[in-house]
C-alpha cells in the first residue's frame, strides 16, 4: 500500500466489522434478526433497508445495524431490536422495509417510539 | 459479512487460565454446527478484568461470560450462538441487575475508565493490522506525514500537555523539541520504545504490546518524522513471549502494508524498527542503561547529562518514552491537543493506566482520567478490600514508590500530587494493603527488590540499599533501637541524594514513606518488640488459651515441629488435658491455628 486512499478503502471496510463491537456510551445499535425464521420472513429488505436509511439520514456516527440470530420468537419475525444508550431495549415485530423507514424516521431521528409495531 | 463475533482475552492473564483450549474448542464446535460463516473469533488483548478470567464477549449484544472454561463451550455455542439464549450461569454477575443483563460499560469496573491507551485493547485482534486499520489505525501517522509539519506536530504534543507515562512525568513535546532541534551534522537519530517494565505488580505496557501493538508502532513512526530519524528501537523485555511475537507479527505486517519503511504514502520518509529482548534487568529500564543495553553493552547506566535528546544511542540524539505514553500519541494527533488536555488535572493531562493489585476484589488492569481519588479507585472500581478487612495503605510506583495511607485517599491522583504525599505515580502499578500487611516487611520487600536489581556501578546504591535491608532486617527482628531509626532515615536522605540514576535515587521511598505514614508501627516492632499486624515471625508467639482447649490434639499432630505436647491441666468442663506450644521449638507456620476448630490458638 502507498497511499492514503488505500488506506480508507481498508478502514472502511474494516470499519463495519469492528464497529458490531463497539459499546461506547453514544452509540444506538439497531439489530435485525437473520436466522433461518427471519431471512424466510423477509428480514434482508428490512436490514437493507435499515442499512440504507441510517447511512442517508446521516446517523452512521450514531448508530450501527447489526444482525443477529434467532431469539426464539420465529411467529412475530422480522423482528428488530433497538437498543439506545441508558434507555430500555425496544422490540419491533413483524418488519416490512416501509415500517423500517418509519421507525427510522420516527424513533431514531426523533426519539419517539413507534408503540403500534412493538411487541407487547 | 458475520453476524456475530466471539471475542477471547488472548492476554498473559486469560492465556495463563487456558484461553487457547477455549478458542480451539470454540472454532471447532462453531464448524460442528455449521456457523463459520455466521460467527467470527476473535483472539483479543486485555479487558483489564483479570480475576475473571478466561473472558469472552459475544457481540452484538455485549455479552460478558467470566471465567469460561474448555467443558463450557458447548453449551454456549448450542445455547447462546445457535438459539440465540444466553447462559446464565456464565454471566459476570455485576452485569446482572433486577434479573436484566446490562452493558459491560455500566459496570462499576468499567464506569468510571475511560480508555485512551487501552481503546483497542480486548477489541480488535492484534496479530490482524486491517482491525487496526479499522479503527482509526494508521490514519494519525498519515495525516502527520501529509498535512503537519513536524514542528506543528511536536507543537501538538507540546499543547496537549502528555507526560511520560513510565514514571517521571517529564513532558513529552519537551522531549521531541530537544531532540528536533539538535541539527549537527544531519545525521542519524533514534526514537526508542522502553518497553522493560519491571515494577512488580505493573502490567500494563505488556497489555498493551499484546493488545495494540500497532498503536506502539505508528507513534514511533510519527515521533521518527517529529524528530527527523528513521529507525526506531523498541526494548522489550524477554520474560513477555506473547507481546514479543505480537510485535513480530505486527512489524511484519506493517512493512507488507507499506506502513514501515521506504517512502511511507509516498511521501519520502523512510521509517522502520528493530526489535531488541532484554534478558530482564530492573535496571535496563532507567534510559542511558536500556541505551546502553541497546548497544551490545552491558545494562549500567551513565551520569546526565549529556541526556539522551543530545546524545544518546550510539551516542547520536534520541528520545525514549515509554509503550503507555506513546499509546497516547495517535489519539491526540486525530482529536486534538485541546480534547486530550480537557482531560485531567491542571499540570496531569489525559489518562493514567494502574494494574491493581494486591488485597482487591478486581484485581486487573484500569484507566482513569488523571485527578480520579484512590477512593475510588478501590471502593468502586476495584470492587473493595476481600473479607470486610480494613483498608490499610496503597502502594504506587513499585519500588521507586511509596504507600498511600488511609488519611490521603481522597487526594486526586496526578503526578505532584503523589510526590507531594511521598510516593510517586511510576509506571503504574498500584497494590493495595489491609491490616493484615506490616509495613516494616513491606519496605524491606521492596527495599530487597532493589538490592538485588542494583546493577552496582555507584557505591551509594550498591552498599546503601544493602546496609538499609539489613537495618529494616533489625527492625523486623525486634533488634533494632530508636537511634537505628534516625540512621535508618539518614541513610535513606544520602542514598536519594547520591546515587547515580533513578534506581538508587529512589530506591528508599518505600522506606521514607512508610516511616513517614506509619512510625508507630516501626515504634512498635522497636519498643514494644511486636508486629501489630502480626507478619514479622520473630516477633511472633502462638499460644493455647488452655481454658478453650477441650484437649483433641489436632493441632500437635499438625505441628511440623513437634513443639506441642499434653499439660496436666483440664479445663472446667473438658474431658482431656489441654496442650501447649513450647516457644523454643515453635517456626510459627500458623498450622497449629489453621487447623485448631475451637479458636483456641491466638497470634500475638
Amino acid at each position: 500500500m502507498k497511499s492514503l486512499e488505500e488506506l480508507k478503502a481498508i478502514r472502511e471496510k474494516m470499519q463495519n466489522q469492528v464497529g458490531l463491537r463497539k459499546e461506547d456510551a453514544e452509540t444506538t445499535r439497531v439489530i435485525v434478526g437473520m436466522a433461518t425464521c427471519g431471512i424466510a420472513s423477509g428480514a434482508r429488505p428490512v436490514l437493507n433497508a435499515f442499512a440504507e436509511g441510517v447511512a442517508a439520514n446521516g446517523l452512521s456516527d450514531k448508530v450501527v445495524v447489526t444482525q443477529t440470530g434467532c431469539i426464539g420468537l420465529c411467529q412475530y419475525e422480522p423482528i428488530v431490536e433497538i437498543m439506545e444508550p441508558g434507555k430500555e431495549k425496544v422490540t419491533y415485530i413483524k418488519m416490512t422495509p416501509e415500517k423500517a423507514q418509519e421507525v427510522i424516521d420516527k424513533h431514531l431521528m426523533r426519539g419517539q417510539v413507534v408503540a403500534e409495531y412493538t411487541f407487547k | 459479512m458475520y453476524r456475530s463475533h466471539v471475542l477471547v482475552c488472548g492476554g498473559t492473564g486469560c492465556t495463563s487460565s487456558g484461553s487457547q483450549a477455549i478458542i480451539d474448542k470454540l472454532n471447532f464446535e462453531i464448524a460442528k454446527n455449521g456457523l463459520d460463516k455466521e460467527i467470527q473469533v476473535v483472539k483479543t488483548g486485555c479487558h483489564g478484568l483479570c480475576a475473571l478470567g478466561p473472558i469472552m464477549i459475544i457481540y452484538p449484544e455485549g455479552t460478558f461470560y467470566s471465567r469460561v472454561t474448555e467443558n463450557d463451550v458447548e453449551e454456549i455455542v448450542s445455547e447462546h450462538l445457535v438459539k440465540g439464549r444466553v447462559v446464565n450461569r456464565l454471566v459476570y454477575d455485576e452485569t446482572v441487575e433486577n434479573g436484566e443483563v446490562k452493558s459491560i460499560q455500566d459496570t462499576d469496573f468499567y464506569r468510571h475508565q475511560h480508555r485512551i491507551a487501552l481503546r483497542n485493547c480486548g477489541v480488535i485482534n492484534p496479530e490482524n493490522i486491517e482491525e487496526y486499520i479499522g479503527t482509526r489505525g494508521y490514519e494519525a501517522l498519515g495525516k502527520v506525514l501529509t498535512e503537519m509539519t513536524p514542528e506543528q506536530v511536536i507543537d501538538t504534543i507540546l499543547a496537549s500537555g502528555l507526560r511520560g507515562r513510565g514514571g517521571a512525568g517529564f513532558p513529552t513535546g519537551r522531549k521531541w523539541q530537544m531532540a528536533r532541534n539538535f541539527v549537527q551534522d544531519g545525521g542519524q537519530k533514534y526514537v526508542c520504545c522502553n518497553a522493560d517494565e519491571g515494577d512488580p505488580g505493573a502490567f500494563m505496557d505488556r497489555s498493551v504490546l499484546e493488545g495494540d501493538p500497532h498503536v506502539v508502532l505508528e507513534a514511533m513512526a510519527i515521533a521518527g518524522y517529529a524528530i527527523g530519524a528513521s529507525q526506531g528501537y523498541i526494548y522489550v523485555r524477554a520474560e513477555y513471549p506473547i507481546a514479543v511475537k505480537r510485535l513480530e507479527i505486527a512489524i511484519n505486517q506493517a512493512h507488507e502494508y507499506g506502513l514501515l519503511g521506504k517512502d511511507i504514502f509516498g511521501t519520502g520518509f523512510d521509517f522502520d524498527i528493530g526489535l531488541r529482548l532484554g534478558a530482564g534487568a530492573f535496571v535496563c529500564g532507567e534510559e542511558t542503561a536500556l541505551m546502553t543495553s541497546i548497544e551490545g553493552n552491558r545494562g549500567e547506566p551513565r551520569p546526565r547529562p549529556p541526556f539522551p535528546a543530545v546524545k544518546g544511542l550510539f551516542a547520536r540524539p534520541t528520545i525514549l518514552n515509554n509503550v503507555e505514553t506513546y499509546a497516547n500519541v495517535p489519539q491526540i494527533i486525530l482529536n486534538g491537543a485541546e480534547w486530550f488536555a480537557s482531560m485531567g488535572t491542571e499540570k496531569s493531562k489525559g489518562t493514567k493506566v494502574f494494574a491493581l493489585g494486591g488485597k482487591i476484589n478486581n484485581t486487573g488492569l484500569v484507566e482513569i482520567p488523571m485527578g480520579t481519588t484512590l477512593r475510588t479507585i478501590i471502593e468502586e472500581i476495584g470492587g473493595g478490600i476481600p473479607n470486610g478487612k480494613k483498608f490499610k495503605a496503597a502502594q504506587t510506583g513499585g519500588p521507586s514508590g511509596g504507600c498511600i495511607s488511609p488519611e490521603n485517599l481522597d487526594v486526586p491522583i496526578d503526578y505532584d500530587n503523589l510526590l507531594a504525599i511521598g510516593s510517586m505515580m511510576g509506571s503504574g502499578g498500584l497494590i493495595v494493603m489491609d491490616e493484615d500487611n506490616c509495613m516494616v516487611d513491606i519496605a524491606k520487600f521492596f527495599l530487597q527488590f532493589t538490592v538485588d536489581e542494583s546493577c552496582g556501578k555507584c557505591t551509594p546504591c550498591r552498599i546503601g540499599t544493602r546496609r538499609l535491608l539489613e537495618m529494616l532486617d533489625k527492625v523486623t527482628k525486634g533488634q533494632a533501637t530508636m537511634e537505628d531509626l534516625d540512621k535508618i532515615e539518614k541513610l535513606c536522605y544520602y542514598i536519594k541524594e547520591n546515587s547515580l540514576c533513578g534506581l538508587g535515587q529512589t530506591a528508599p521511598n518505600p522506606v521514607l514513606s512508610t516511616l513517614r505514614y506509619f512510625r508507630d508501627e516501626y515504634i512498635a516492632h522497636v519498643v514494644d518488640k511486636t508486629c501489630p499486624a502480626g507478619v514479622c515471625k520473630d516477633l511472633l508467639r502462638y499460644e493455647i488459651e488452655k481454658e478453650k482447649c477441650i484437649g483433641c490434639g489436632m493441632c500437635a499432630r499438625n505441628c511440623p515441629a513437634n513443639a506441642i505436647t499434653k499439660t496436666d491441666y483440664i479445663a472446667p468442663g473438658k474431658k482431656l488435658p489441654a496442650m501447649a506450644i513450647d516457644p523454643d521449638k515453635c517456626v510459627k507456620c500458623g498450622a497449629c491455628m489453621d487447623n485448631c476448630k475451637f479458636k483456641a490458638i491466638s497470634k500475638k
